[in-house]
């Protein structure tokens, strides 16, 4: 078994309103930026699965990204892998 | 007969609702998130309140629970279920009435007193009402009511929109930006039902505004409808498929 580290990055779906996006583009006058548009704000959720392979991994993630971090009716996702490490493998438990 | 009020962690609403029924003269029982057994309820309520700290999404985390279990077998068997404020994000959420509760178009959390009309006086959730519009006070961050254009226009055509954001004469709330329409909710919409018509959601807060001592008791209205459609349903011996008004317009439109 390994452990898997990944980043889920949910946004609001494309033509959605983002109230908080345009929060932060009536801001950045005050900041005397004007060259910055489209802001959209979402949400990043990093974790770690253990699994017997990468694309056991992913197939896990990918359920939980639709399921339950986000809303498909309103929401886009996508993630990636940030790290894969071996994990020991308990005492006693013979090498599959 | 017995209403159910489901209290999930984070649930403030959940007394207010147990107190409307009982002034509308039934039983009302707390039903615990960790047990999916109702307890032989003819009806739940699904409070407000801040369900599960409403981390992630508004809704989401309780839509997992134990209780939601219960929940969606009873609404599959044609009990009525309606879910106010918090409890309409976990109903839409769970997929058990259409679309999605987006954050306040104001970014700022909406506590204040509103006027909702309903659309139809035949469904279990508007029958005992006048059809005048109801003063209620909303009081959530994420109500803006949200679905495609295709599933709103067929809400619409189905007479599936039970409640709007009014004026206080009675006209609708014109766009998203009209000061009558709280949190920018399209078409005005505060409260749908699913295709069936024995779940439904509501944003405000009718169970707030549910008795004289209050200065205005038109919340009843909706409670008092759903009180007594779970005895017609109790009564008729509880049919899985009761035809419901809404149903039956929706069948009609699809012919």
């Amino acid at each position: 078994m390994s452990e898997f580290r990944f980043a889920v990055n949910v946004l609001p779906k494309p033509g959605i309103l983002d109230p908080q996006g345009r929060a932060v583009e009536l801001s950045l006058p005050h900041l005397n930026v004007t060259n910055v548009s489209k802001v959209r704000v979402g949400r990043r959720v990093e974790l770690t699965v253990t699994a017997g392979s990468e694309s056991e991994a992913r197939a896990v993630v990918d359920g939980l990204a639709k399921e339950l971090l986000s809303n498909p009716l309103i929401e886009v996702y996508a993630f990636e892998l940030l790290e894969a490490t071996s994990s020991v493998v308990s005492s006693g438990a013979a090498p599959r | 007969m017995k209403v159910g009020v489901v209290t999930f962690p984070g649930s403030n609403s959940d007394v207010d609702s147990l107190n409307a029924l009982r002034v509308a003269g039934v039983e009302a029982v707390t039903l615990w998130h960790e047990s999916p057994d109702l307890a032989g309820v003819s009806a739940v309520i699904l409070p407000g309140g801040f369900a599960y700290g409403d981390y992630i999404r508004a809704g989401v985390i309780a839509r997992f629970s134990p209780v939601m279990r219960g929940i969606r077998e009873f609404a599959a068997t044609g009990g009525h279920v309606l879910g106010i404020c918090n409890g309409f994000q976990v109903l839409a959420e769970s997929g058990l009435v259409p679309g999605a509760l987006l954050r306040n178009r104001s970014l700022r959390f909406a506590g204040r007193l509103t006027y909702i009309k309903p659309e139809r006086l035949d469904s279990p959730f508007t029958q005992a009402a006048t059809g005048e519009p109801l003063r209620v006070p909303v009081a959530h961050g994420e109500g803006c009511y949200y679905a495609d254009d295709a599933t709103l226009d067929q809400l619409e055509r189905d007479g599936r929109v039970l409640f709007r954001y009014v004026h206080p004469d009675g006209t609708p709330a014109a766009d998203p930006d009209d000061p009558a329409n709280p949190n920018g909710s399209l078409r005005a919409i505060a409260g749908v039902c699913n295709a069936v018509g024995n779940v439904a959601g509501l944003m405000p807060h009718p169970e707030r505004m549910a008795e004289g001592i209050l200065g205005n008791d038109g919340g009843m209205q909706i409670i008092r409808s759903l009180v007594d459609s779970a005895a017609a349903w109790e009564a008729a011996g509880r049919p899985a498929t009761m035809k419901h008004a809404v149903a039956a317009a929706a069948g009609e439109a699809g012919r």
